[in-house]
């Protein structure tokens, strides 16, 4: 038995097999080789493996999701069969005598290139396609191992290195029995996932070989931030009873639903649910939460290899809506940047990429990216209660400018003659101090303010959220910060306008007092958390 | 030689998926099979070329159809573009 002390960011139990996720896509490397025939064939047998799996692919597809999500497998088919493509492929290995991975990945930039460069969206997107074709042949060429986030077939453990947020959009997280990271910090994307799902997870474990640990049974103890590898039966039978005990309480806490979020003298908060994708509204649902008080949009870029499409956004927005039901939904326009990269939007490196280009920044600045967003947004918001929140704002000029934008969107709209809601609430993030100064002159030109926690304190007091050295002196209780937040309230209230709190701070149930005394209207939290709160206020 | 004029009636023009029904469907025949749009052409059987030609709703392309069963192929693929396009 081995025990391995890391941070918790998230308590609670979990044992079970431990599943190592080590980064692939390893880059192709050329290899010169001498019988360019027999490479060729290696590639002729890879194209037939790589079709028969897909028409296995469609037919567990069409079972599943239906014919329209399965015909993308049918496409990848034909596209695999097209001549010019496996033409390039023999060309490149006859003409260059290379091994067949290189080739395929020769033939993917050519012809990926070539359709990234259309103009037709459509066209543009159908990259995505050839990339993912090719990449199939490499991973038969090679042997390699399919990436196993999407694919998990039990219930595991799950250790990496660091987990990116594009890696943890992949997620198949019904699968998750705990997350362990060697590196990441308090309040890494991992930390928020484990907090939205609810999940036992330790960061900072230092694990000197992770792929040895492959298979193996572990425990997880996120209340006192140990890692047990292979432990004795007395550890297991330990542990076993105490996930127990974890279970009944859960059941405890799920009884709180359907109970409105009131205080003992009879004030009500809006208790809604920080979601990262549309999976996550599930775990919304089935916590109570009274809507959304933050959707990242961001998960649509992270989880595309190319700028996604109004259509593809639209449809996106609208199944969230649909989800809720009548239910409010604050969507947050794009965050990219920062700690969120995307290949895609090829932007230079920063020095200080938190203090950088990024979120409405970025929109700001690519105003017709950011017009394909808002039209999905208030496309969509036919199909429910939306409001929108702009991220990152520190000025006033910056609120002018995006009522602009718009007004020119709508006006698009309007005489293309395409649905859309003329009312859609709006908002801004309060994130940075900047903002909370000037709250004041914010507070008349939006709807309603919610306030960035996260941001708001790694911004005033100058502190690296993603710098694990730094996590002792994040204090996040720091006078300052609720000063800041009280401003905000109190500007807010003034100009008949709500706040809500929608960072990690929402659901600090040490703080939840000194909210309501604030008179904060709306606390946006984890869905695992939304209960656990209500029960503090009901206590309040 | 023979060929004929169509306009495109599918919303989403000649993508992905029909393209590739298209280019199996001229499989059939020993004719060669081209599709014009303006400037541009390609062979119908080429998918990524065929998608390459960013066909959309109301463009107007010219099908050639050249060889032992062109006859036969003109009708049939004629047909076949009323029913997907």
């Amino acid at each position: 038995m081995q025990k391995i002390s890391g941070k918790s960011v998230q308590n609670g139990t979990a044992i079970g097999k431990i599943k190592v996720y080590t980064k692939i896509g390893t880059p192709v490397k050329r290899i010169h080789v001498n019988n360019a025939v027999a490479e060729i064939l290696r590639v002729e047998k890879a194209v037939n493996q790589a079709i028969m799996d897909l028409q296995n692919l469609y037919k567990i597809a069409v079972n599943g999701a239906g014919e329209d999500s399965a015909a993308i497998f049918e496409v990848h088919q034909m596209m695999l069969e097209d001549e010019d493509y496996n033409d390039s492929i023999r060309n490149i290995i006859e003409h260059e005598n290379v091994n067949a991975e290189f080739a395929v990945a020769r033939t993917n930039e050519i012809f990926s290139d070539i359709f990234a460069s259309m103009e037709d969206e459509y066209m543009k997107a159908r990259a995505i396609d050839i990339k993912d074709i090719s990449n199939r042949l490499i991973h038969i060429l090679t042997g390699e191992e399919e990436n196993i986030l999407s694919d998990l077939k039990e219930k595991v453990i799950l250790i990496a290195d660091d987990l990116t947020p594009s890696e943890t959009v992949q997620l198949e997280k019904s699968m998750i029995l705990a997350f362990v990271t060697v590196h990441g910090s308090l309040t890494s994307h991992t930390a928020i996932l484990a907090r939205t799902m609810n999940i036992p997870a330790l960061i900072s474990v230092p694990i000197e070989n992770i792929n040895e640990l492959d298979g193996k049974i572990g425990i997880i103890d996120g209340k006192e931030a140990v890692l047990y590898i292979e432990p004795d039966d007395n550890t297991i039978e330990f542990y076993e009873k105490a996930v127990l005990e974890e279970e009944v309480q859960k059941k405890l806490l799920l009884e709180l639903r359907g109970k409105p979020t009131v205080t003992s003298d009879g004030k009500e908060i809006h208790l809604c649910a920080n979601v990262g994708n549309i999976g996550d509204i599930a775990f919304a649902q089935s916590n109570d939460a009274d809507g959304i008080g933050l959707f990242r949009s961001e998960f649509i870029y992270l989880g595309s290899k190319d700028y996604p499409t109004e259509e593809e956004q639209f449809q996106m927005y609208k199944q969230a809506l649909q989800l809720m039901e009548k239910k409010k939904v604050i969507i947050r326009t794009c965050d990219i940047g920062a700690d969120k990269q995307v290949d895609y939007f090829c932007m230079d490196k920063e020095e200080n990429p938190a203090l950088g280009y990024r979120a409405i920044r970025i929109c700001l600045d690519r105003v017709d990216f950011f017009k394909t967003q808002l039209r999905a947004l208030f496309r969509a918001a036919v199909f429910g209660s939306l409001s929108i929140m702009y991220p990152m704002i520190i000025s006033l000029d910056e609120v002018k400018r995006i009522k602009e934008i718009v007004s020119e969107v709508q006006t698009e709209l309007e005489t293309s003659g395409i649905p859309y809601a003329k009312h859609v609430e709006q908002g801004i993030m309060i994130e940075t101090p900047a903002a909370a100064l000037i709250s004041d002159e914010l507070a008349r030109e939006v709807d309603f303010f919610s306030v960035g926690t996260n941001d708001l304190t790694q911004y005033t007091l100058a502190i690296d959220r993603q710098n694990g050295k730094l996590d002792s002196l994040y204090d996040k209780h720091h006078r300052a910060i609720l000063s800041l937040i009280k401003m905000a309230a109190d500007n807010a209230h003034a100009n008949g306008k709500w706040i809500g709190i929608c960072g990690e701070l929402g659901s600090d149930l040490e703080l939840t007092k000194t909210f309501l005394d604030m008179g904060i209207d709306e606390l946006s939290v984890s869905p695992g958390m939304i209960l656990k709160v209500r029960k503090r206020i009901m206590e309040l | 030689m023979k060929n004929f004029k169509y306009i495109i009636k599918d919303p989403v023009g000649l993508h992905a998926r029909p393209a590739g029904n298209l280019a199996k469907k001229v499989k059939e025949y020993e004719s060669k099979v081209i599709i014009k749009k303006g400037e541009k052409a390609a062979e119908a059987q080429k998918l990524m070329t065929v998608m390459g030609l960013c066909v959309k709703q109301n463009d107007e392309i010219t099908i050639e159809i050249d060889g032992v069963d062109e006859d036969r192929a003109y009708l049939e693929i004629q047909k076949f573009f009323e029913e997907n396009f």
